[in-house]
């Protein structure tokens, strides 16, 4: 009641004036108001955000000296016929396969945790479900890579955890695989991939699980009415449904595993990723045109990404 | 949804584990901060000791790191909550040509991975001779907050019915007031939580922040660089306790704030 007598009382006061007229004419002018709502925030991040990527890309048709390894600002293609050489194109291919693989199995492993969380977690369980997701997305990106040194590295828990069970040898085996094995699992591929997947695994969970609740019960009842198995119902009923989510999800997996330096850095092998390279472009090589035609193929690659997305309709799972 | 036949044994098995392997690795990181051992990363630690907390205590670095991240998240989190709302004010009032652009500019700063705005950033900071500072690191913090807030408060604009607002309109109040004791009221809470995370989310970066800071040295880059070149692991251990912490406390009061709402959402249509 306090709140409402509080109103009225401002009401009475009478604010004339000023306040008054300029509440007036921007009730009778949308627009206007619609403009100064929108401006800054549009101002800021076109400027800030969508200048700077502009600036990023005009400099990508720059080139580098190579005499005196300096930038020279005239319009060229030569630096993109630069990221076609096989050693930079190795780069990009690893990449993307990793990304892809990643995203994949992050769909895999997050569908069970989405499906329980949406169709039978109830109250307290829910709310658990709901934090037990929601605390690794939020908490430190850093400090979860760093669970990973701990948890991969030679003298680490993984290998005290296979000499307990007497199985050295089931790592060894997987160490030995060629391209995707090393020296010890915080020094391969492998153990990029897993780092991977654990960090970006929330992002691929809950749009899964949005897309999951807005399932209708009396759709599956109907499908079971019908006559169908719950396998077939899972089939052709609760997947298609679902698969918004997943490609929603796979909008921030395969993305973020595309841009990533600080994983394959702290927890991988000496081999680069796009990440990486458009790092040491930059930094030490002091190639600033060769890492600005590096982040073109991320942003090309997500590009296309987006508009299957918006046509597969995951915008509206998110 | 709701519920159907009981879960099977293996469905249960599957999120079960899913859910510990998001959360066992960071139980580690608590193990390691009491470990005797500081060269390498054995396990189980040899032998446990509290020495750790007192040596980070007394690390001056630690300290100015902090510091920093605190204020530039504290900035950067007022600029989101001001632009976010806004944002989110314009979209949910009003039909407009592009409207569904909008959401798509705010989330492209998250959406595309963090090396582009870090490196973009740098190219714009570089072509304008901008020097590093306080101030070029907010300025990319902000740009990827701003989603954050807007998403938040959008989605509490939209439950939030019009009536309420020509209500309060025809009882005579003009535009402001209705902003300060209709629609403010209904969207404190979405705002506060908004705003935690976003404090949370610039807290934490670390991507874009080695772009845009120079020399500047915030707990997160503090980290990365004990990360590649370790002096004492275990103080890293306990610096990173100390993350898990006050990052964990943020996003549980976020989400006790905006439940009530959230199972509303959750209820499906």
């Amino acid at each position: 009641m306090s709140a409402g007598a509080d109103t009225f009382g401002a009401v009475d006061r009478g604010r004339g004036g000023a306040f008054r007229r300029l509440s007036d004419l921007l009730f009778r002018q949308p627009r206007l108001l619609l403009a100064i709502l929108l401006g800054p925030p549009i101002l800021w991040v076109g400027v800030i955000y969508i200048g700077s990527l502009f600036a990023l890309l005009v400099q990508s048709f720059f080139h580098l000296d190579d005499f005196s390894g300096l930038v020279v600002p005239e319009l060229t293609l030569s630096t993109y016929a630069e990221l076609l050489r096989p050693s930079n194109l190795d780069i990009i291919v690893r990449t993307v396969v990793m990304a892809a693989v990643v995203t994949i199995v992050a769909a895999f492993i997050a569908f069970p945790i989405a499906y329980y969380a949406a169709r039978y977690a109830r109250g307290r369980w829910k709310a658990l479900f709901y934090l037990g997701v929601m605390l690794p997305l939020w908490s430190s990106y850093l400090v979860r890579v760093y669970a990973w040194k701990l948890i991969l590295a030679k003298e680490g828990i993984l290998t005290w955890l296979a000499e307990a069970f007497h199985l050295t040898w089931l790592l060894d085996a997987v160490l030995a695989i060629p391209v995707i094995g090393g020296p010890s699992l915080s020094i391969s591929y492998i153990g990029t991939f897993i780092v991977f997947v654990y960090i970006w695994l929330p992002f691929m969970i809950l749009p899964v699980q949005a897309a999951l609740e807005r399932v209708p019960a009396s759709l599956l009842e109907a499908s079971a009415d019908l006559g169908a198995r719950p396998s077939q119902t899972f089939r052709s009923v609760i997947l298609p449904l679902a698969l918004p989510g997943i490609v929603a999800g796979s909008i921030f997996t395969f993305s973020l595993t595309l841009g990533d330096y600080i994983i394959p850095q702290i927890i991988g092998t000496s081999r680069l990723f796009i990440g990486q390279a458009v790092y040491t472009q930059q930094g030490t090589a002091g190639n600033i045109p060769l890492a600005a035609a590096f982040t073109v193929v991320p942003i090309v690659i997500m590009g296309i990404y987006l508009t299957i997305a918006k046509r597969l309709g995951a915008f509206d799972a998110l | 949804m709701t519920n159907g036949p009981p879960s099977s044994l293996s469905l249960k098995l599957a999120a079960a584990a899913g859910l510990l392997f998001l959360h066992l690795p960071l139980a580690l990181i608590f193990l390691y901060a009491f470990t005797t051992e500081d060269k390498s990363y054995q396990f189980p630690p040899p032998g446990y000791t509290l020495d750790w907390f007192e040596i980070a205590w007394n690390r001056s670095d630690i300290w100015k790191a902090l510091w920093l991240s605190v204020r530039i998240a504290a900035v950067s989190t007022t600029i989101a909550l001001v632009l976010g709302t806004l944002a989110a004010g314009a979209v949910s009032r009003s039909r407009f040509f592009g409207r569904e652009s909008i959401s798509l500019l705010l989330i492209l700063p998250i959406a595309l991975p963090g090396i582009i705005t870090g490196i973009s950033l740098r190219a714009a900071f570089a072509l304008a001779d901008i020097p590093f500072s306080f101030i070029t690191i907010v300025l990319g913090h902000a740009t990827f907050c701003v989603v954050v807030v807007y998403n938040n408060a959008v989605a509490r604009l939209r439950r939030t019915s019009g009536s309420l607002i020509e209500a309060s309109m025809d009882l005579g109040a003009d535009g402001f007031q209705t902003f300060r004791y209709v629609i403010l009221p209904n969207l404190g809470t979405a705002l506060l939580a908004g705003g935690m995370l976003a404090f949370a989310l610039s807290f934490d970066e670390v991507i874009v922040t080695t772009f845009t800071a120079g020399q500047q040295t915030t707990l997160p880059i503090w980290m990365l660089s004990e990360l590649i070149r370790p002096r004492q692991r275990p103080v890293t251990n306990v610096v990173a306790v100390f993350v898990i912490t006050v990052t964990f406390l943020p996003i549980l009061a976020a989400y006790y704030l905006t439940r009530e709402r959230a199972e509303v959402a959750g209820q499906g249509k």
